[in-house]
């Protein structure tokens, strides 16, 4: 097994957990926004969030590549303050996984905050109890199973993309080459064996973790 | 003392209604709010609390302004002060009875909330997630947790209507010495005529809109205008036509009685009017049940 065997592992990882508390400081917010407020461009916002569940990665990809670019408009403002273009960039591909997993992160969130009872919120403020501290003490505890599901599919999603990822990444070692990428390699470079070991690893990783939130969902709802 | 004089718009359960109130609830009192549903009883309450805006008016208490639509003030519920008791109890269910409890405090106190438990005689329960609890148990939570809050008027939304006959019993009493005992102002959103007797000093009885009438449970419900020793209020379930007579099944609360009428007086009725049953010469008799 050569050193750099489980670089792609690492970076997967580290690129799946940023991801995905970057999006519940993101989600969250967009979330409760549309549960509560009652503007009419909502269903604009609600599409927008939703685009990634039906546009080819390609096609994302291919968005961000431009626009991430050092003369996309991102791109050129990410240079000025960080000093590298975002494409081909680790920092890209967080920006990415942000936005293409966004709508698995919203989802069950804005499930969860339909489901909370408008009663529970008016009595919180009848205590004194300003949005904030309702959202943190009564909201978000009382909707834990749906903050599990958004969290674990949005970072399994991260884990498992592939075509926004190698758009926006290429296929660069301990910057860009995440796991799927690194199975897509092997593949071609005919490492069969490689590939495998790959593969089975995300295979296993993939049911282990859906495993333990089924686990432990299903005790949640049973409220033990 | 709260002092109401609103106007509303809103839909209820007949259509559009013009919603205006103007009452002062004093101190100390025990008001139930009385009328069928969809009359605006619970959103009179919700105007108090800051939940729903007056389409204009005044809402007061103890000279504070909560809520002026001439000057634009509207006090958000945050800062009025009161203690609302959901009809679905609306308990935390992350928290324990007695984090449920410090929780609406103003400043956490828990020695006082102890203290709240106690003197109600639940403080067993203290440690318990609300959803093991019983629907007695909760609404007697959802009452401590009301007034662990420290209210200037306490709210009330049918706050029994989800339990039994014997619960709900139970727990008038209950709700009548927590009132005198906290020394709270409280207002109860009610439909059930016995409940207003036992519960509350005043009752409001809210029709088209507007009060119908104010007064003691017993200058409302009991008419002057007969001489009846002896009236109930009740709806037709059944019309039988027997022969020559017919058959009134007429439901009194949780009894169902049979009245014989006349064809005559019975071309009036139909099954769902609202009759009064009074007799005037006999004595009941009353035997423990």
């Amino acid at each position: 097994m050569s050193p750099t065997f489980w670089e792609p592992f690492a970076l997967t990882l580290k690129l799946a957990v940023i991801t995905t508390v970057l999006l519940y400081f993101i989600g969250i917010p967009i979330a409760y926004y549309l549960t509560y407020s009652k503007v009419r461009f909502k269903s604009v916002l609600e599409a927008v969030i939703a685009m990634p569940l039906v546009l080819p990665p390609s096609v994302l990809g291919f968005y961000f590549l431009l626009a991430f670019s050092k003369d996309g408009f991102i791109g050129a403002f990410w240079n000025k303050f960080f000093g590298h273009q975002l494409a081909f960039h680790f920092d890209g591909l967080v920006i990415g996984s942000i936005i293409f997993s966004l709508p698995f992160m919203v989802h069950p969130l804005l499930n969860g905050f339909k489901a909370v009872e408008k009663s529970q919120i008016e009595a919180a403020y009848t205590m004194g109890k300003g949005k904030f501290q309702t959202l943190l003490k009564v909201i978000l505890p009382s909707m834990k199973p749906s903050i599990i599901t958004g969290g674990v599919i949005a970072f399994a999603h991260t884990v498992g993309e592939f075509g926004v990822v190698l758009m926006i990444g290429g296929n660069i070692d301990n910057e860009t080459k995440v796991a799927s990428i690194a199975i897509y390699n092997e593949v071609e470079a005919l490492n069969y064996t490689t590939a495998h070991i790959y593969s089975l690893i995300l295979f296993a990783f993939s049911f282990a973790i859906l495993w333990f939130v089924y686990m432990k969902l299903g005790r949640e709802v049973k409220g033990v | 003392m709260i002092k109401v004089d609103v106007t509303k718009k809103f839909h209820g359960s007949s259509g559009e209604i013009d919603f205006r109130l103007i009452h002062e609830f004093k101190s100390g009192e025990f008001w139930t709010i009385f009328g069928e549903s969809g009359i605006g009883k619970t959103t009179l309450l919700r105007m108090i609390a800051g939940l729903e805006l007056p389409t204009s008016g005044v809402i007061e208490a103890d000279g504070e302004v909560w809520f002026d639509s001439s000057k634009k003030i509207n006090l958000p519920p945050q800062k009025r002060k009161v203690g609302f008791v959901f009809q679905s109890y609306a308990l935390f269910e992350n928290m324990s009875v007695l984090e449920n409890l410090t929780f609406a405090q103003t400043k956490r106190d828990l020695p006082k909330a102890m203290q709240i438990l106690e003197k109600m005689g639940i403080a067993e329960l203290k440690s318990r997630i609300p959803s093991t609890l019983s629907g007695g148990q909760k609404q007697r939570i959802a009452l401590a947790r009301a007034i662990a809050q420290e209210p200037k008027v306490l709210l009330l939304d049918e706050p029994l209507s989800a339990l039994d006959a014997i619960m709900r019993s139970k727990l008038q009493d209950e709700l009548k010495k927590t009132h005198e005992d906290f020394a709270l102002t409280t207002l109860m959103v009610s439909h059930d005529r016995s409940e207003v007797f036992k519960l509350s000093n005043y009752a409001l009885w809210l029709k088209n809109g507007t009060i119908f009438k104010a007064g003691t449970p017993k200058e409302l419900f009991l008419s002057k205008n007969s001489s009846s020793k002896f009236s109930f209020t009740g709806e037709i379930l059944a019309l039988e036509q027997r022969d020559i007579i017919v058959v009134a099944t007429v439901g009194i609360g949780e009894n169902i009685v049979e009245v014989v009428l006349d064809k005559m007086e019975a071309k009036e009725l139909a099954v769902g009017s609202e009759v009064s049953v009074s007799s005037k010469a006999f004595n009941p008799i009353i035997k423990k049940s």
